[in-house]
């Protein structure tokens, strides 16, 4: 029965020790120990959100420079299809200029060689007209007058053979 | 494996049976072997802190003796004078009747009586200042640690991180739900004991001489906690809790013409720091009883007969192993526990009225 009986004594001893320890602890113990611990673990709490932060703006930094190098991909693809079609445009120029300046070329050379035939024809002409009236003048025995009237009709017996060629051509 | 075990243990219970048949006989005494004397000789307190017999000579730490007595005044002595005489300056220890192994003197009338005060230090008194010691040195080094260190840069290591992983769990876990928002203020009286009940608990479960006293498993020591309990409780309790305890919310003819429902208030303002002294002091009780006993058969089965204590201190020791491990669990346990129920009657003291919450 004395089990369940508290003895004075140590009842007594047990709340001044209890006690001293207490009022020790309460003074230099405790409270320095919780202050510390609350103050790292708000520490990391800051941490932890200054980190999440950090992470969100890494990851706007990382989409705004996706975006950059998309627009510039864009801005690539634009100026290379300008350039391209730029580049037709020119072409396309050069080679109507060319074919123009080649069809100028080719047309001055014709109206030149056709001039140049038209003179040589007229010159060969006179001299085939020179020729004939000498030759005939020789097989008729006589000197035609160089007048006006043989002299057309000459003209008119060369445009006509003239214009047979021609045809025949 | 298990099969072996248990046909062994079997087998060993069985030879377990003509021993306590012998025990019963009242042979004991003749072998020396006192079961009930050792583990009440350790259970119990007493004046001399006795750490062990060899051939027949009891080895003992001597503690002072303190006592106001009416016939004599003041008186302090060591406690070795009870080795030489039985009696010093008409001190005796009783041997038998209520005040078994207490101090006592005659009265006048020749009657057994206690000294008015006896305030000696006595095992359990000394283990509890041993203990005091311990966790002042435990918990200023902790603080000292916080004190040097920046405790943003570096987490503590070893003992200190123990130490801030124990504070940790009871602050979060225990104090903060239970008490409320005014938990700073409470917070050092509770982890104070914690860790007074959680190394009063494991220094008891130490075999040698700082250890080894039933300090957590005497009624005086849990009261005495329980007591501070309710100081906490009562003195530091709010007006709402004040009021909740002589006026609450009840139906009028609860509490008008009897006053029943503040009876009960009051009555359970007592019982609760009853349910903690006794809840500890059995549960610590109970743990020092059953391992004692443990070892105990070794003892009572070897006196029989020699190879009946053989087989059985297999069992003994195994079990003796089991209940140390248990024990190690109930001492946390029932500190925490303590420490919880503290926090929960804590917590009520301070109730915040809220509107409409009835």
């Amino acid at each position: 029965m004395s089990l369940l009986l508290p003895d004075a004594g140590l009842l007594f001893w047990m709340l001044v020790a209890f006690g001293i320890v207490f009022l020790v602890l309460y003074k230099y113990g405790f409270p320095v120990i919780l202050s510390m611990i609350e103050k790292r673990s708000r520490f990391i709490d800051d941490a932890l959100r200054n980190a999440h932060e950090a992470n969100e703006k890494l990851a706007g930094i990382e989409r705004q420079g996706e975006e950059i190098v998309m627009a510039a991909q864009e801005e690539q693809a634009r100026i290379l299809r300008e350039a391209s079609a730029a580049r037709e445009q020119v072409m396309k120029e050069a080679r109507k200029r060319a074919e123009d300046e080649a069809e100028r070329i080719i047309a001055e050379a014709r109206r030149k060689i056709s001039h140049e035939r038209d003179e040589m024809l007229s010159g060969m002409r006179n001299d085939v007209a020179e020729l004939s009236l000498a030759i005939a003048e020789k097989i008729v025995g006589k000197e035609l007058s160089a007048d006006g009237a043989q002299q057309e009709y000459i003209d008119k017996l060369l445009n006509e053979e003239l214009d047979k060629v021609k045809e025949k051509k | 494996m298990k099969r072996i075990f248990y046909m062994l243990l079997a087998f060993a219970l069985l030879l377990s049976v003509p021993a306590r048949g012998v025990a019963a006989d009242g042979s004991p005494a003749h072998d020396g072997v006192d079961v009930k004397g050792v583990i009440f000789g350790h259970i119990q307190d007493s004046y001399e802190w006795h750490l062990t017999t060899i051939g027949g000579k009891h080895i003992a730490i001597s503690l002072p003796v303190i006592l106001y007595s009416e016939r004599t005044g003041w008186e302090v002595f060591s406690s070795s004078v009870f080795h030489e005489n039985s009696e010093y300056n008409g001190f005796r220890i009783a041997v038998e009747g209520k005040n078994e192994g207490k101090i006592v003197e005659s009265d006048k009338h020749g009657n057994e009586v206690r000294p008015l005060l006896d305030i000696s230090i006595t095992k359990t008194v000394a283990s509890v200042f041993m203990t005091g010691l311990l966790l002042v040195v435990i918990v200023l080094c902790t603080a000292r640690w916080y004190r040097r260190h920046d405790v943003t840069k570096e987490p503590p290591k070893g003992f200190v991180g123990v130490m801030e992983m124990l504070i940790t769990m009871v602050v979060d876990d225990v104090i903060k739900p239970n008490v409320g928002s005014k938990y700073r203020k409470y917070a050092p009286y509770l982890l104070t004991l914690f860790f007074f009940i959680f190394l009063s608990n494991l220094m008891g479960l130490l075999p040698l001489f700082p250890g080894g006293a039933n300090v957590t498993g005497n009624i005086a020591v849990t009261l005495a906690l329980a007591l501070c309990t309710f100081v906490a409780v009562n003195f530091f309790g709010n007006r709402e809790y004040y009021r909740e305890v002589f006026w609450p919310d009840v139906p009028l003819w609860l509490k008008v013409p009897v006053p029943l429902m503040p009876l009960i208030e009051i009555f359970s303002m007592f019982v609760k720091p009853f349910a903690l002294t006794i809840r500890l002091f059995a549960n610590i009780l109970a743990g020092h009883t059953a391992l004692l006993a443990f070892v105990s058969i070794i003892f009572i089965t070897m006196s029989v007969n020699v190879y009946i204590g053989s087989g059985m201190t297999v069992v003994s020791v195994f079990f003796t192993i089991f209940m140390n491990v248990l024990e190690l669990l109930v001492a946390f346990v029932q500190a925490f526990v303590f420490t919880m129920l503290s926090s929960v009657f804590i917590g009520l003291s301070q109730p915040e009225h809220k509107a409409g919450s009835h």
